[in-house]
């Protein structure tokens, strides 16, 4: 059963109607395949005018829809021979970052990916997909290992951000994750990043310091959450809405920043509405990001991620009418 | 910036802070609230003299404080992208930014400046908290890219000392960015061989404390600062208990294998002087004889 969002409720409603015309079955009074025709026209025409016009507020919401396509989904569908990998070798394992190996498109790679789980039991296993340090320990384990085997690496995001608790800050949240960017900036393989949630600040970046960073079509991806900047802003979490207009959050606006290189269109009415079609298109535009890095020499590729970061805002400088001295 | 402020370095005698107050003037201590007379508190580099609760200071300050014979040239930071998103909350970024700068007599959260400690070439990229918060927008990250940049043309010590809230939300996705981009300048001082020191002061949480901050060859923190990813109360939010006694302070990171050192404000010039000649001198006359 789909879990309808409040803006849905049209949706839910026309849904609602053809599933009843499809129990009634056919009567004499009534063509019923073309009333549901009908219905389904309209319905189609809903969604596409629906989420073709999501405000970012609403995007937010989709990003953390509970029936969308988590972290395993993806890895099941899209890698063969999926092998995990557990453990950062120093304090434990940690299920909010899944990791192995597999292959994909037939070329072994490395997969890292932040897990938020799906019913109450396993989103308290993979802790809602808040990583603690030994989950951003064990990435940069596996991102040296694939490395050294000359592995390329994809990196799953989607998470709320790491997870603020005393064992975690105990641990060393803030170094895990500097280290973990420094990580992504010192490899050698091709890393490409697409965030298919929720993408939550220095929690994502973490995974997300890549030669390419893609993003699903109702993606967000944000330096704090909305209920976070408004709360320190606007001292109230009620202005959310207005903040995640002006954060720019969004994949459309993300890419006209130049802050991710690609966006995968979803599947009519969002991501959760068709799963496998979601992951065929990301499958898709992964593999089309990483064909031409396979051919770059590994040191060009890492000088040429670092570039790529060093350069981000610096093109603007020169639109807003002050001389660069970079 | 006039002529003569680039001829006329600041002296040792100006003292660790501008003396605009007069010297009868009594500060309270946040810590532990007893009276302190302002000339007292600047001559022990603002610290409380009654339980050595350390007071932020200024680049500026940080500079004077550390370099030899209070004698540093600053560098020109280059101009940055300043309001990305045209991001208005109560008030328009834009606004905010020019009325800080109007106000604290500051152009960013960030200086950086080269001179000497112990006779060693050194670049100190030091935050100004009273700037926003010393939060990391655009002009910080590049900030760090500049000193890192000077350290290797310089052959000099990169030494970073942070004093900030985290990321300069205002900017959007782009105070984020400055996360990669201050570890690509650690990475650059490092590729040269170049020594890379934190001192961490009160305070360095989120993507500060998560970036460069956390990457030092050697990491000294001031007594008592506040040093986290997640800030006390995001914690208290989320786990809806009171947190111990201590938590994420400086002693408590070297507890816990974070630092190398807690060091007192007035030992800071010497411990500093001491790791950068063993790194930078590692084969000086006074060591050959004694062997
Ligand atoms: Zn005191």
């Amino acid at each position: 059963m789909l879990t309808y969002l409040d803006f849905e409720k049209p949706l839910a409603e026309l849904e609602g109607k053809i599933e009843e015309l499809r129990h009634l079955g056919d009567s004499a009074e009534i063509d019923i395949a073309s009333e549901v025709e009908k219905l389904q026209a309209k319905l189609d025409k809903t969604l596409k005018t629906t989420y073709a016009n999501l405000t970012p507020w609403q995007k937010v919401l989709v990003a953390r829809h509970p029936d969308r396509p988590r972290c395993m989904d993806y890895i099941n569908r899209l890698i063969e021979d999926f092998t995990p990998l557990a453990g950062d070798r120093q304090f434990g394992e940690d299920a909010a970052i899944i990791g192995g190996m597999g292959r994909f498109h037939g070329r072994s790679v490395m997969v890292i990916g932040q897990e938020r789980g799906r019913d109450t039991a396993s989103r308290v296993k993979h802790n809602f997909g808040m990583p603690r340090p030994e989950g951003y320990r064990k990435a940069q384990r596996l991102m040296k290992m694939a490395d050294r085997f000359n592995l390329p690496i994809l990196t799953l995001v989607d998470t709320p951000g790491a997870f603020p608790g005393i064992d975690a800050e105990a641990r060393g949240q803030a170094e895990a994750i500097a280290s973990s960017v420094d990580v992504c900036l010192s490899i050698r393989v091709p890393l490409i990043t697409i965030v298919i949630g929720e993408g939550g600040s220095g929690g994502a970046i973490a995974l997300a310091t890549a030669d390419s960073v893609l993003m699903m079509e109702h993606a967000v991806y944000s330096v704090i959450s909305p209920e976070g900047c408004a709360s320190i802003l606007w001292g109230t979490a009620e202005q959310s809405k207005e903040a995640a207009e002006v954060m720019k959050i969004t994949a459309q606006d993300l890419k006209k920043m130049g802050i991710i290189d690609g966006i995968v269109n979803e599947p009519l009415g969002g991501a959760h509405r068709d799963h496998a079609a979601a992951i065929e298109a990301a499958g898709n535009e992964l593999w089309d990001q990483l064909v031409p890095l396979l051919r770059l020499p590994g040191e060009d590729r890492r000088l040429r991620r670092r570039h790529k970061f060093m350069d981000m805002g610096r093109q603007e400088v020169g639109r807003v009418g002050s001389k660069s001295a970079a | 910036m006039s002529w003569l402020t680039t001829l006329i370095r600041p002296k040792i005698s100006d003292s660790a802070v501008k003396s605009e107050v007069p010297d009868n003037l009594w500060h309270k201590c946040a810590s532990c609230s007893n009276m302190i007379f302002h000339k007292d508190l600047t001559a022990n580099l603002l610290v409380c003299h009654h339980c050595q609760h350390h007071m932020r200071i200024g680049a500026e300050e940080r500079f004077t404080l550390l370099f030899d014979e209070g004698q540093w040239n600053k560098v020109e930071l280059p101009k940055v992208w300043s309001d990305p998103l045209k991001f208005k909350d109560k008030k328009r970024y834009a606004d905010r930014l020019r009325e800080t700068r109007n106000s604290k007599k500051l152009q960013e959260a960030i200086q950086v400046a080269v001179g000497k400690i112990g006779g060693i070439t050194c670049v100190i990229a030091a935050f100004d908290f009273d700037f926003m918060g010393g939060s990391m927008g655009m002009a910080v990250g590049e900030g760090l890219l500049t000193a890192a940049r000077q350290a290797v043309a310089h052959n000099a010590a990169l030494i970073a000392i942070p004093a900030s809230g985290g990321a300069r939300m205002q900017e959007g996705i782009l105070s984020l960015m400055q996360m990669p981009r201050t570890t690509i300048a650690v990475q650059q001082v490092r590729e040269a061989h170049l020594p890379y020191i934190v001192i961490l002061t009160d305070p360095t949480t989120g993507g500060v404390s998560a970036s460069f901050a956390m990457l030092g060859d050697v990491t000294i923190a001031e007594p008592n600062a506040l040093i986290c990813f997640a800030g006390p109360r995001v914690i208290e939010e989320t786990i809806r208990e009171k947190l111990p006694e201590g938590f994420q302070r400086s002693e408590y990171l070297l507890e816990h294998g974070m630092v190398d050192m807690v060091v007192h404000r007035k030992d800071l010039r010497a411990r500093l002087t001491t790791v950068l000649q063993l790194i930078m001198l590692p084969n000086s006359p006074q060591l050959k004889k004694r062997a």
